[in-house]
């Protein structure tokens, strides 16, 4: 008995979750011109529409390529930063540590204020590079989190054996250390990279007048009425931030098991 | 190939001193071991060997060459840990191969290297496995394997077999000693277990608290050891303080509280400068337990001194006896012969005064 209403319950919040998720899925295959039920028939047209939307591809485009420069160079500092925290010996270790975590911790808009009021203190204009280090300051740490995780897992004398064969250490580095730190790596940047393309406070602050990113661009349609084209742009959204991590879980996976697992 | 010196070696963390000043000479082709408990500086000096860790003073040589600010990569050692360290990434033959594609070897003559080289570890099938797919036995093969293949100047082995579980070890042992004979390179060794010093060893190096206690031959740490951390680190010992009551060209005379009057040797203590109190060391193996007036004379050379037997630890061929004499309680380790002597029994025990050793250290 006590099982049944459980399980009940359960379907309860999964609908909950993902209910409203499949219904702007379904009323975006929807024929008729209103973005909301009855389903009047199938049709592909408001995708065709969003094609053809100027706006939206070129939001579309910035945010690939926001996304794309943010996680490759969140990555590649959150690497160098990780290594330097768990294979050296860095005065004050945590204390830089804690720091680099602490933008998970502090409310987003009150990160997005503090940098915008710093970079006015300085006189400089908002652009796409402040956008885009906004951006980066903002993934550091979930790389960083993931990264660190994974290196303190790498065996110290994996890379001291390479070394005694006549690895340099930045071959060592290259040749042991990065192939084994792979996966973190990759998830860092699927990571950063859904974390940036999904990003609106932030990124309403940051941005310079005239560019949009998918988010603000759907953001700003709102305020004029719900379009049929936004449920097809939220399902687009939807397979690109969902799919792109799975499809990257499954390549690690099938790596990992090359490897004899 | 090549001879290791080290000078006056010192490595402090901080304010702890973990490595004394310490000098070692490993002659060309030798295997010697650092043995000693854990703690002692074991690692700390084989890394220093290694280029791992900056030694604080002193030098290190290889070959006649001061090696100190030559790092690791261009030292051409050969390193084997503890936990195997084989790349995970990367196939056996890979492992194999990967210190070879620094030294310019080309592929033809690699292939041909890493082949031997598994040949030699007895593993000649498994180049296309991972790591992982292999046993802890095999892996630390292969670490070997990978070590040797670049025919490093000296090879540097840190507690290689202790992560195997008892039977493979012994196996290890054996084959480790028959790779190093094959090759002939100087191999350093670090263990804790004295049974694997005394099995591979040419020369044991004893530490304790980061300093040498004694250098030697198996057999001379074994039997003539200088300190009482040494005779009691390897085996077990009885330690007798003693009286040297004179001595001449060709003896030493004791008096002791167990034995009383005991004349040994010469050789059996050649530190002894004059009349004073000494450390006398026996062998547990070396005194035998016998019922009362048994036969088999006392010889001329054989004290026999009354005791009881105590506690007794049944080993199955042997037995460890704890026997009291006098005020002194007695560590004896015998063949069984028929049945153990029982608990409370009297029993004499006998000693040959030339099984005796005085420690170096004063009393
Ligand atoms: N990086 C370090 N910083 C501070 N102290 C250290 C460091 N490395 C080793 N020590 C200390 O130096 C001493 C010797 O350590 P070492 O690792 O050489 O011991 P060992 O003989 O190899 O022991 P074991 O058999 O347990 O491996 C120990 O007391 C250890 O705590
Ligand atoms: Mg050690």
């Amino acid at each position: 008995m006590g099982w049944h209403l459980l399980r009940g319950w359960t379907v309860l919040v999964y609908l909950f979750m993902f209910l409203p998720i499949m219904v702007v899925v379904l009323l975006s295959f929807n024929a008729s011109q209103f973005g909301s039920f009855p389903m009047t028939g199938v049709s592909f047209r408001w995708f065709v529409e969003l094609a053809e939307n100027e706006a939206i591809l070129r939001a579309f485009r910035t945010s690939i390529v926001l996304g794309l420069l943010t996680s490759v160079i969140s990555t590649t500092i959150g690497v160098l930063a990780s290594l330097a925290l768990v294979r050296y010996n860095v005065p004050a270790r945590n204390a830089i540590s804690t720091l680099l975590i602490a933008p998970i911790l502090v409310p987003e808009v009150v990160l997005a204020v503090a940098l915008l009021l710093f970079l006015n203190a300085l006189s400089v204009n908002k652009s796409f590079a402040l956008l885009l280090a906004g951006h980066v300051i903002f993934t550091l740490p979930f790389v960083i989190l993931v990264v660190q995780a994974r290196l303190v897992g790498i065996r110290r004398d994996v890379e001291e054996a390479a070394m005694s064969l006549g690895a340099s250490p930045i071959q060592t580095f290259f040749q042991v250390t990065l192939p084994l730190l792979a996966p973190a790596v990759f998830a860092g940047m699927l990571f950063a990279f859904t974390i940036s393309f999904d990003d609106i406070t932030g990124t309403l602050f940051w941005k310079p007048g005239g560019v949009e990113t998918v988010p603000t661009q759907i953001f700003a349609m709102l305020r004029n009425s719900i379009s049929p084209e936004i449920n097809a742009l939220g399902t687009v959204m939807i397979f690109l931030t969902a799919g792109l991590p799975l499809a990257g879980i499954a390549i690690a996976r099938r790596l990992a098991l090359k490897r004899g697992g | 190939m090549g001879a290791v010196t080290l000078q006056n070696i010192v490595k402090r963390f901080g304010a702890f001193t973990a490595v004394h000043p310490m000098s070692l000479e490993i002659p060309e082709g030798a295997f010697v071991s650092l043995l000693g408990p854990s703690g002692c500086g074991k690692t700390t000096t084989l890394r220093m060997i290694a280029g791992l860790l900056d030694p604080s003073e002193g030098d290190i040589q290889i070959n006649g060459r001061r090696i100190n600010d030559v790092p690791i990569h261009k030292r051409n050692l050969g390193l084997v840990f503890q936990n195997y360290a084989l790349f995970p990434h990367r196939t056996i033959a890979e492992n194999v191969a990967f210190g070879l594609k620094f030294r310019g070897v080309d592929k033809a003559e690699r292939d041909v290297r890493v082949k031997k080289a598994l040949d030699l570890v007895q593993l000649p099938d498994v180049g296309d496995r991972y790591p992982k797919q292999l046993s802890g036995g095999q892996q630390q093969r292969i670490a070997l394997a990978r070590a040797i293949v670049i025919e490093p100047d000296v090879l540097l082995l840190d507690e290689p077999l202790s992560a195997l579980d008892a039977n493979l070890r012994e196996d290890m042992r054996v084959e480790l000693k028959r790779i190093q004979h094959q090759i002939g390179i100087t191999t350093v060794f670090v263990t804790h277990d004295q049974a694997e010093a005394l099995a591979l060893s040419d020369r044991i190096v004893v530490m304790s608290n980061g300093r040498v206690e004694q250098v030697g031959a198996p057999e001379d740490v074994y039997t003539t050891p200088a300190t009482e951390f040494v005779a009691r680190f390897l085996g077990a010992s009885n330690i007798l303080p003693s009286i040297c009551t004179g001595t001449d060209q060709t003896t030493v005379a004791l008096d002791n509280s167990a034995f009383g009057k005991l004349v040994l040797p010469r050789e059996r203590a050649p530190h002894v400068t004059g009349a004073g109190a000494v450390k006398l060391a026996v062998r547990a193996e070396k005194l035998s337990i016998v019922a009362p007036g048994a036969a088999g004379a006392v010889g001329e050379e054989e004290v026999s001194v009354p005791g009881v037997v105590e506690t007794v630890d049944y080993q199955g061929l042997a037995a460890r006896y704890f026997v009291r004499v006098g005020n002194e309680q007695l560590q004896a380790i015998n063949m069984i012969d028929g049945s153990p002597f029982a608990e409370g029994a009297a029993v004499d025990v006998r000693l040959r005064p030339r099984d005796c050793t005085i420690l170096a250290e004063a009393a």
